[in-house]
């Protein structure tokens, strides 16, 4: 019962031959090495696997790879561009919002997917909007700064 | 990305071949200077297991490019170590942070550990590691004194290079005295550590040195190793402690297409390419199991607790209870609970495994490399010096990978497959294998006399472990004995699964007894529980945390329940003073409480890193609030009902209170660990605040809305 999957990984054609009921997750980090996106739940209550599809964010343990097919996938490989870090990752790291940093790249994707639907988005969204990725480290305070740090200085670069 | 580009965060970016023996060691490390120091003196304490060697070789490395590996085996989980030495490190020897590179938890390079747990690492591992690093810097001095024909007065270090202080211009790079030498020299005198007052890296607020990794993807964990031919394992698992295999059939299992079945000597184990396809497998397994009748459940185990209790021992005993009791004017009595809790971490335990020939090579997300090593040679039969552990960035220890029975059992399948083989636990595995914060009972008696003053303590813990119980208040009559500590669990002890250390182990437990009796005596005593503290307190340093905390809270406190919400708890973890004070407002009709605001202040000693001792108390807080109001395994017998976050919630970023912390400056003091110490007051000090809102008190953590509803 495979299939052949085609679609779009961080800008790049991906052509994969495989079952479309195996999950993005296990697609992304064994079939694709890409090992950016964490497990740690399995089941999506814990957002660490997190990744856009078509701009919208998605649990990757959750979402059939048939589901991709001819879709755009954003994982955190490609959050930085040409080597340049996205602001998000720069005020991260100005933030220290991270600890053991294994929550980190679901974090960025689902922040990430927050400032495109919601450029400036307030304490409380940002809380609403992140509510399902957990950290076990508690840098959820250190988090919210750096995602609104992010907001603000993507204004000023628009302005 | 290729694979050789992939940051294996504690390597420091480096990789190494593989290394067993201290002559490979040194072809390892390549050239640089390498002083071999007489062992004279004293050796570094560990506190457990051996000692921490002399030889500064043994701690760092100063390469011909003029980098310098820092070499410990202690391991990064996120507590910042892996910043906060590198500090340690180039303070004392005059290099910029940025030419330093962490090697962690590597058992071929790294200085033997006993583990990284207890907050131990900068308070035990710092201090030799600044004395290595001050005797480098010395003998650098020398070695350019002697190219330099200067004499070593006229010279200072700085950035990696000595220099002639009225001469600037006339200087060697450490990179320049490292070229191509191997240098043999005994320093007789050791020299001194600088003075914190000259400090310009250490005490300096300084921003993650593993952030870029982890931010990108980039940093490398256990489960992102991928090795030529790995497969992934599931192994099948009893569907609750104790229970016995009856008959298994892997035959479904087999018709997978990739699929190896293993079954030896109690391990039975799909195998396959991809780790989904490998799960897949596993449930097509048919198994029966007999499980064992269940005697103890979440409803009784604490009576269950207190009867198998073993004999007690004193932890600490003064003065005479009789006579206490006879000048006590009021006494009062309480037990306190709280169920099992636990670690939770974000990273499941992994392991991975490569065999060839009788030297193994094993990746484990593991608090303790070289137990790892020692086990996986003791399984395998393999002498340790043909065992390498390393140990990549953890995801989140908190004492729950103390223990690795993943590290074993991706030891033994590789050694049975013939190929590479990765364990990664599933989150219900997680739970299943968890060893647990015990729960424990702790029973109080005590007494103050008419002037409010604490004249007896008698308090006996059944289970919780002993730290942090022995009273820091002044009281002439007091006994602490301990029934049962944190350790074991499992077949033929009171537990029905394993228990283990649990960020902060018996704090928690005991500084929720200790701080919830001490405000129901100051309500007693009809005085506000931050004053009634201050009375029965001599400790100067205790008192400074609590002025620290309540200046920075900025609300007086009242007698409670003075229906504020405001909680305050002190303690001392280990050497480290903490007062924290919160203010919780409570829903009267769904029991539901939320925690607006928590401020604590800690006295560290001399801070390496206040950034990161600021994060590590944020974190503490944060993860605290989840064993004050969610978290509780849920079993029956050997069988854990919980598997995932749906049960056993965790906090979140809706549950986020307004965070303070005051860093006490004491830089004259050692500086004291700062991992665990902030957790450990979280239940007073929320069951605390609590009782000023509704003026009842819950007994048991966690305080879960039922509990709280039932007392309203």
């Amino acid at each position: 019962m495979q299939r052949t999957i085609r679609f779009r990984l961080n800008g790049k054609g991906v052509r994969l031959r495989t079952s479309p009921d195996r999950m993005l997750l296990w697609v992304l980090r064994s079939d694709l090495g890409q090992t950016g996106t964490k497990h740690s739940c399995g089941e999506g209550f814990c957002g660490a696997c997190t990744v856009l599809v078509e701009n919208e964010p998605v649990l990757s343990c959750q979402y059939p790879v048939k589901d991709i097919d001819g879709k755009e996938v954003l994982t955190i490989e490609g959050v930085a561009g040409n080597g340049d870090l996205h602001p998000l990752q720069t005020a991260f790291m100005e933030h220290n919002a991270l600890q053991c940093g294994f929550c980190t790249p679901g974090m960025i994707m689902s922040a990430y997917s927050l400032l495109l639907r919601n450029p400036q988005p307030t304490e409380k969204e940002i809380k609403v909007s992140l509510e399902g990725n957990l950290c076990r480290c508690g840098s959820y305070q250190r988090i919210i700064a750096a995602i609104q740090s992010t907001a603000r200085m993507m204004k000023e670069q628009r302005s | 990305m290729r694979e050789d580009e992939r940051i294996f965060g504690n390597a420091g970016g480096s990789s190494f071949p593989g290394a067993f023996d201290r002559r490979e060691f040194l072809k390892i490390m390549g050239g640089g200077i390498i002083i071999l120091f007489t062992a004279s003196g004293t050796l570094w304490p560990q506190r457990r297991g051996r000692e921490y060697p002399e030889d500064f070789n043994a701690y760092l490395r100063i390469g011909e490019d003029g980098r310098v590996s820092c070499l410990s085996g202690k391991i990064e989980m996120g507590q910042g170590i892996h910043t906060s030495l590198a500090q340690m490190l180039a303070e004392e020897l005059d290099v910029s942070l940025d030419a330093v590179d962490m090697i962690m938890g590597d058992t071929a390079v790294c200085v033997w550990d006993a583990g990284t747990f207890g907050s131990r690492s900068t308070k035990y591992f710092g201090p030799p590691l600044r004395r290595a690093a001050a005797e480098a810097r010395a003998v650098l001095l020398q070695l350019a004194s002697e190219r330099l024909k200067t004499p070593g007065e006229t010279l200072l270090t700085k950035d990696g290079a000595v220099y002639v202080k009225k001469n600037p211009e006339k200087r060697v790079t450490y990179a320049e005295l490292a070229q191509g030498k191997k240098i043999t020299r005994h320093l007789e005198q050791k020299p001194p550590i600088k003075h914190h007052s000259k400090h310009t890296i250490s005490g300096k607020a300084t921003d993650r040195l593993d952030a870029r990794a982890k931010v990108t993807g980039e940093a490398g964990f256990t489960g992102d190793i991928r090795l030529p031919g790995m497969l992934h394992a599931k192994i099948l698992r009893p569907p609750a402690h104790g229970a016995k295999l009856l008959h298994v059939d892997t035959s479904e299992a087999k018709k997978i297409k990739g699929v190896h079945v293993i079954h030896d000597d109690g391990i039975i184990a799909v195998l396959h390419e991809h780790p989904d396809v490998a799960e897949q497998a596993r449930g097509k397994i048919k198994a029966a199991f007999e499980e064992p009748e269940y005697r103890v459940d979440n409803d009784t185990i604490f009576d269950h607790l207190i009867a198998s209790a073993p004999e007690g021992r004193v932890v600490t005993e003064a003065g005479n209870l009789e006579e206490g009791e006879a000048l006590a004017a009021q006494k009062f009595e309480a037990e306190y609970r709280n169920h099992y809790v636990a670690h939770a971490p974000t990273e499941t335990h992994t392991a991975v495994a490569e065999i060839t020939g009788q030297k193994a090579t094993v990746w484990a997300s593991t608090q303790a490399p070289f137990r790892a090593q020692a086990e996986i040679s003791r399984v395998l039969g393999f002498p340790e010096k043909n065992v390498r552990v390393i140990t990549p960035f953890v995801g989140c220890g908190f004492g729950g990978k103390n223990q690795g029975y993943q590290i074993v059992e991706a030891a033994r399948l590789a050694r049975l497959c013939g190929q590479p083989v990765q364990v990664a636990w599933s989150r219900k595995e997680e739970f299943f294998y968890d060893t647990f914060r015990p729960a424990a009972v702790i029973r109080i008696r005590s007494g103050m006399d008419g002037s409010n003053r604490i004249v007896f303590w008698d308090c006996c813990n059944y289970f919780a472990g002993s730290r942090s119980s022995r009273p820091f208040y002044n009281i002439p009559h007091q006994r602490v004995l301990e029934k049962g500590g944190w350790y074991g669990g499992g077949t033929g002890s009171a537990h029905p699964f394993g228990v283990g250390a649990w960020r902060g182990p018996g704090s928690n437990t005991n500084v929720f007894a200790i701080e919830s009796q001490i405000d129901i005596m100051a309500e007693s005593a009809a005085t506000d529980p931050l004053s009634f503290r201050m009375m029965n307190l001599t400790d100067e340093r205790m008192k400074r945390v609590l002025n620290a905390a309540a200046d920075k809270f900025g609300h007086p406190f009242e007698k409670a329940p003075g229906g504020k919400g405001r909680g305050i708890a002190c303690t001392d973890y280990l050497g480290t003073y903490l007062a924290t004070m919160a203010e919780v407002s409570v829903d009267g009709k769904t029991g539901a409480v939320r925690v607006e605001r928590v401020v604590c202040a800690q006295d560290t000693g001399e801070v390496i890193n206040p950034e990161g001792v600021r994060m590590q108390i944020e974190g503490c807080i944060i993860m605290g609030l989840g064993y004050c109001f969610t978290e509780e395994i849920h079993f029956k017998g050997g069988k854990i009902l919980d598997a995932n976050f749906d049960t056993y919630e965790i906090p979140r970023f809706s549950w986020l209170p307004k965070i303070e912390t005051v860093l006490i400056n004491n830089p004259g003091m050692p500086p004291q660990g700062c991992g665990e110490p902030a957790i450990t007051a979280m239940g007073a000090v929320i069951a605390n605040a609590v009782y000023d809102a509704i003026g009842a008190r819950l007994f048991v953590l966690p305080m879960t809305p039922p509990r709280i509803t039932a007392l309203l």
